[in-house]
């Protein structure tokens, strides 16, 4: 294999293992502010043992995040130096904004948010978690702003082969980045949303009936609930906003060779680049031009239109690009139905909510085992959907790095191919064994806070004065 | 403003190579005290690692981030220069993100994972401590030596990677000295004049060698009137490590007097020997062949990043000295409430 697609996978493993990290931090700063506000509004001590349970888990995903994001800033200069050089007058800016206004908020107020809880008074260590949760989004809007200019770009002109802005209002409001944003955000609201929904019912089917549990799990399945419709909407926008701008990525992505109307929308191909067709169609007639069109007899562009009179593809690899989408797609139904399933059987049987039996709309004890493993087995869903979204978009910007304006090839470094063999092998090794590590502490944390640990008074709501117990040193 | 300051490509290029210059020396302070209590780790028993973390424990984030400000504006400002340096620094940039990423994420594990996996994890984070130390001293010393990749630099690299590892315990220590009380206070005074001698012999190769690599740095030097000019900061510089050395001896003072000086004195000897070497490479940001003048972006975007850095830099200040007098006082265990 040649440096350049070797570098390609390195950028890719860095990122993709990235990406995890951010994913989680992102939204449950948020949550965290929530429950933290919660707390100060009732003194209810549930909402203080799901604060604490789950900023352990914000602190290490944030130290994943920080460590793995540093990778990337370095990896522009030593793999992919033709890109600062081309198009630095742009990304560079877009860039030290994320690191001056996000980067720096994030990782100073992090540190009271985590251990200031009784050195500062409780409204400054609120506005820590909200600092933290604003930072986190501050610094994804910058990232996601340069990421949607490199699929449409705009407000530049090219002097002597480099890219110099004229207008940064159409920069950053580039046409592909509210979509490209609001998805993301919300895609790690729903990662969120069934990581806490899936620790929470493993806790749960672990004999753990601690009023945090029950309050987190409630939290878990109706965040899912609402946010998968929210999300669905936006990625068919957002697809549509692609259609329009990128439209090969678009054919990549429903396996389309030519441009026609009433394409069917494939639920199985396999694309054969080499012949230029798919084998073993299985399709829905009509429903890829409908959903793209909204006619059944709508136009949908072709992957052939994208091939040079010299035969020079200009088009994305077809496969990767196609079964990612479908990946992503896949998981968000499933999403959809067991969010939907779960908070369905939860309401249907709320009388059986212990204790109280007005006020609460749902009753953690209406669902079934089945459905509790099935969340247990979701846990993670959230970060398939995310990766397998980002290959949808990213590998369907190929052969383009910038769209339109410089090719990935441009941009590699001349180091040699062995070398970034070696490095990519020892990259793929530590991140294999630290998402090994991360998941095995988020199930040993899970445990650990089901045996001992115990948290408030169960059953009593506290006053926000109450004495708050002791973890052990160093946890 | 252009009419105030003449022309935007001379003094844009200047005003961002300090900035860089600036983030540099913050981040080999800051993150040099906390990779060098990391590094300082194997030496102590299992409660004061404890406590050594602790002491760390609430800035080491921020602290990193002034790398990754300095890489950046590395980047947005000189691009060119950014890839020129590290795609020749491959190896050792490869082998500091490893060791960042491990004593990074090891930080968090140690505490969270089950208590039999402990061990490694201190494992870890001392390993990538030491490497991410010895990696930017071999990257500071092939820098030295012009970026030329022969027998003789990687040999002065290797050794500049030492001393700068021994560097940064000694500031780490100076940091323990600070933050801790009884027995490992009194170690860390140990460990602090144990360490010393890296950062005198460290000092003394970068500024015997980088002279004698360049005739320009040379003139710089050692041509009149600068030479007087210059005088102080060897003579400061001098006198500042004759001061620890005294104080190391003596240390810890009763009721803890004078416990903060030798970090303060440490933080200024890091800083005019950083200043020292700004001297010598200006107006290079490739040492003898690209200039900060020739390797920079267009003014218009670094203007732009410029005004936004004016107002947030401040800010930015403001907020981690606030971090900081947060958790001031001694170092306590770490927790969560």
């Amino acid at each position: 294999m040649d440096t350049l697609i070797l570098s390609r996978i390195q950028f890719g493993a860095n990122i993709s293992f990235h990406i995890l990290f951010p994913t989680i931090t992102i939204a449950l700063g948020w949550v965290l502010l929530f429950f933290r506000v919660r707390y100060g509004q009732t003194g209810d001590m549930k909402w203080m043992d799901a604060y604490r349970f789950w900023v352990k888990i914000f602190a290490l995903s944030f130290a994943m995040g920080v460590v793995s994001g540093i990778t990337m800033s370095f990896q522009f200069g030593t793999n992919w130096p033709g890109f600062m050089e081309t198009v630095g007058n742009i990304a560079g800016p877009l860039l030290a904004y994320e690191v001056l206004t996000a980067f720096f908020l994030e990782a100073a107020f992090i540190g009271i948010m985590l251990f200031g809880f009784s050195r500062v008074p409780g409204w400054l260590h609120t506005l820590a978690t909200f600092l933290v949760a604003f930072g986190t989004m501050l610094s994804a809007f910058w990232i996601i702003v340069l990421n949607s200019w490199m699929h449409t770009p705009q407000g530049f002109e090219m002097i002597d082969g480099v890219a110099h802005a004229t207008d940064w209002g159409a920069i950053i409001f580039n046409p592909s980045m509210p979509y490209r944003f609001a998805h993301m955000i919300i895609a790690s609201g729903l990662t969120v949303a069934f990581l806490i929904a899936g620790v929470s019912a493993f806790r749960w089917l672990l004999g753990d009936r601690k009023r945090d549990v029950r309050m987190t799990l409630k939290v878990g399945v109706a965040m899912a609930a609402v946010l998968i419709p929210v999300q669905i909407f936006i990625g068919d926008i957002h697809g549509l906003n692609t259609l329009e701008n990128q439209p090969q990525k678009v054919a990549a992505m429903e396996g389309n060779w030519e441009t026609s109307t009433n394409v069917p929308l494939l639920l199985f191909a396999i694309p054969d680049e080499e012949a230029r067709e798919n084998r073993f169609e299985v399709g829905i007639p009509n429903l890829a031009s409908w959903i793209l069109t909204h006619h059944a007899d709508g136009e949908v562009p072709g992957l052939n239109d994208f091939v040079a009179e010299d035969g020079t593809v200009m088009h994305p690899p077809v496969a990767p690009v196609f079964w990612s989408f479908r990946i992503m797609v896949g998981t968000g139904l499933a999403m959809l139905s067991l969010s939907w399933v779960a908070v369905f059987l939860m309401w249907r049987r709320r009388h059986l909510h212990q204790g109280q039996i007005a006020g609460h709309w749902l009753a953690v004890e209406g669902l079934p085992k089945l459905v509790l493993y099935a969340l247990v087995a979701m846990a993670f869903s959230g970060w398939l959907a995310t990766l397998a979204g980002w290959y949808t978009t990213e590998i369907g910007r190929q052969p383009w790095l910038v769209q339109g304006v410089m090719t990935t090839a441009q941009a590699v470094a001349d180091v040699p191919a062995p070398m970034v063999l070696g490095t990519l092998l020892t990259y793929l090794a530590i991140y294999a064994g630290l998402i090994f590590a991360y998941i095995g502490v988020v199930v040993y944390l899970a445990r650990k806070a089901v045996i001992g640990d115990t948290p408030s008074f169960p059953e009593t709501p506290q006053s926000p004065k109450a004495i708050v117990p002791a973890l052990q040193p160093g946890e | 403003m252009i009419d105030l300051f003449g022309d935007p490509a001379i003094w844009l290029p200047f005003a961002f190579a300090a900035l860089m210059g600036l983030s540099i020396l913050i981040y080999v302070v800051l993150d040099g005290f906390d990779l060098g209590v990391g590094i300082l780790f194997p030496m102590a028993s299992r409660v004061e690692q404890d406590r050594m973390i602790g002491s760390i424990g609430p800035f080491w984030d921020a602290n990193e981030t002034w790398l990754v400000l300095a890489v950046g504006l590395l980047l947005v400002a000189f691009p060119t220069a950014h890839g020129m340096i590290l795609s020749t620094l491959y190896l050792p940039v490869f082998i500091m993100l490893i060791g960042l990423i491990l004593r990074g994420v090891a930080f968090e594990f140690r505490a969270k994972a089950r208590s039999e996996h402990k061990r490694l994890w201190n494992a870890l984070f001392f390993g990538g401590s030491l490497a991410t130390a010895l990696a930017q001293g071999f990257m500071l010393g092939l820098y030295i030596m012009g970026l030329d990749q022969t027998p003789e630099t990687l040999a002065f690299a290797t050794l500049t990677a030492v001393f700068l590892a021994v560097g940064y315990s000694f500031i780490g220590a100076c940091w323990l000295i600070f933050k801790t009380e009884g027995a490992l206070q009194r170690k860390a005074v140990r460990w602090g004049r144990e360490s010393l001698w890296g950062v005198i012999l460290g000092m003394g190769a970068v500024s015997l060698a980088s002279p004698f690599v360049s005739t320009r740095i040379f003139d710089k030097w050692f041509s009149w009137p600068e030479a007087l000019w210059l005088s102080p900061l060897p003579l400061v510089s001098g006198g500042l490590v004759v001061a620890l050395w005294v104080l190391l001896r003596r240390m810890p003072f009763p009721g803890d007097r004078k416990a903060w000086v030798p970090f303060t004195l440490a933080t200024t000897l890091f800083t005019l020997a950083f200043g020292g070497l700004a001297y010598s490479f200006y107006p290079y940001v490739v040492p003898e062949r690209l200039t900060i003048y020739e390797a920079a972006s267009a003014p218009e975007s670094l203007l732009i990043i410029l005004v936004g850095a004016c107002f947030v830099v401040p800010v930015i200040i403001a907020y981690s000295i606030f971090a900081y007098a947060i958790f001031r006082g001694k170092a306590t265990d770490l927790r969560y409430d």
